[in-house]
């Protein structure tokens, strides 16, 4: 039984998770998360998570967001290891022990 | 008494010189890997290219393509970034067509590609490693707006790269094969996967066109900013059905099993192709999935990643730059 004030959890391997998902922020925004690797945010797509993140942290918002509200084109967003933009874009929807990775877009060649 | 007959068949070619003889690259089952009876992975061997990846048909179709246009003067020096296979296809392309060629490549590159380089006569110039070729990009273009003397040919927004997958890779595999389920590739430039989606999607539009992307160990995002992401012009997301990261160190892992288990010798980035390869098999119930191998091993042999446990290798997963 949960006590007053303690977060829903999800154990798994033995730990205690928190019931929502995660939000892995690369290095170049930490400065922007006060240095937080992952943040816990509340959504029931990738949209409202990501918007959940820059109402926590809103240095973040004009880095992920053009004015017109569209993820920026230089950043990519992973829902688990799947870019979101061949998914449902902002619409795709996300599950409570899935893991949204942030990524400068990085070119090869 | 006539000669006796050919044992292995369909013959490699004869060709008037080295350029001439890239592409028609073997198409190699891998039946070992693959976790279905019914879905055959194939492995496009573009390792066997004369410069040992799959660069060499996009340099071609590039320096060709500039020729056909009057873009290259002779004796013009080349400019390129590269993170190593572009330069070293058009530092032979070039050495044997007398342009002099520079290269812009991260510092973090393991030292075969620059010895292969040197090897050709290309001048290295090297951007910070930790910028992947995303600083390499923006040096060269640099080092281009600065000094007009240079012709630059921008693998990343170059339509004949693509181009050189549209009329070669594709036709090539699907002279080889009756139908494509899957064709997966990785995603650096975006030219292999774009050209060979074009054509393979004109055969059959369901054929499913997946990316495999580097997931760069963290040392190795040193970007100052988000705004310092770039992606090629040339990538047109809607052209693929899926685009999944891959860690350096499950690339590794497959690039070892690659080896232990077919015996093929591939390159870091083609070990990560094949784990998406093997996913996506996975998915499916029956048919062919074909994935590229980018280069072979060769050039990769200075990082440990045949010879040494994983767990020896966690420093060079996290700085090295593989793709």
């Amino acid at each position: 039984m949960r006590g007053a004030g303690e977060a829903a959890c999800v154990r798994r391997g033995g730990a205690r998770l928190p019931a929502v998902p995660t939000i892995k922020i690369p290095p170049v925004l930490r400065s922007s998360t006060a240095g937080e690797k992952e943040v816990h945010a509340e959504g029931e797509n990738v949209g409202e998570l990501l918007r959940a993140l820059a109402s926590q942290h809103p240095a973040t918002e004009g880095q992920l967001f053009s004015d017109e509200g569209e993820l920026n084109r230089y950043v990519n967003v992973y829902l688990n290891d799947e870019d979101v933009r061949v998914l449902g874009g902002l619409e795709t929807g996300v599950q409570v022990d899935d893991t949204l990775v942030i990524l400068p877009a990085m070119a090869g060649g | 008494m006539g000669a006796p007959d050919l044992d292995t068949r369909p013959c490699g070619g004869k060709y008037g010189d080295i350029v001439r003889a890239i592409g028609n690259t073997p198409l190699v089952e891998l039946k070992r890997i693959s976790p279905k009876p019914g879905v055959r992975i194939w492995a496009k061997l573009e390792s066997h290219n004369p410069t040992g990846s799959v660069k060499d048909r996009v340099a071609r179709a590039m320096i060709e393509d500039a020729e056909a246009q009057g873009a290259i003067r002779p004796g013009q020096t080349i400019l390129e970034p590269t993170s190593g296979n572009t330069g070293i296809s058009l530092g032979m392309i070039c050495s044997r067509k007398g342009y002099p060629l520079k290269v812009v490549m991260p510092d973090n590159v393991t030292a075969e590609r620059t010895q292969l380089l040197q090897m050709y006569g290309a001048e290295v110039v090297y951007s910070p490693g930790e910028q992947g070729s995303n600083g390499a990009v923006a040096k060269a273009l640099e080092m281009a707006e600065g000094d007009s003397t240079y012709y630059m040919p921008y693998q990343y927004g170059n339509q004949a790269n693509p181009d050189a997958h549209y009329h070669g890779t594709a036709v090539e595999i699907l002279e080889e094969l009756d139908e494509v389920s899957a064709f997966v590739a990785g995603l650096g430039t975006g030219g292999t996967l774009m050209g060979n989606a074009r054509r393979l999607k004109e055969e059959d539009p369901d054929t499913l066109i997946v990316a495999a992307e580097p997931l760069q160990g963290e040392l190795v995002q040193g970007l100052r900013s988000l705004e310092d992401g770039f992606i090629p012009p040339i990538i047109d997301l809607a052209m693929l059905d899926r685009k999944i990261f891959v860690s350096n160190r499950d690339s590794v892992v497959w690039t070892k099993k690659l080896l232990a288990e077919e015996g093929l010798f591939v390159g870091v980035s083609s070990g990560a192709i094949a784990s998406i390869a093997v996913r996506v098999a996975e998915s499916l119930d029956e048919g062919n999935v074909v994935f590229v191998v980018c280069d072979d091993g060769w050039k990769y042999l200075s990082s440990g990643v045949y010879t040494k446990p994983i767990e020896e290798l966690e420093e060079t997963i996290e700085t090295a730059s593989f793709w």
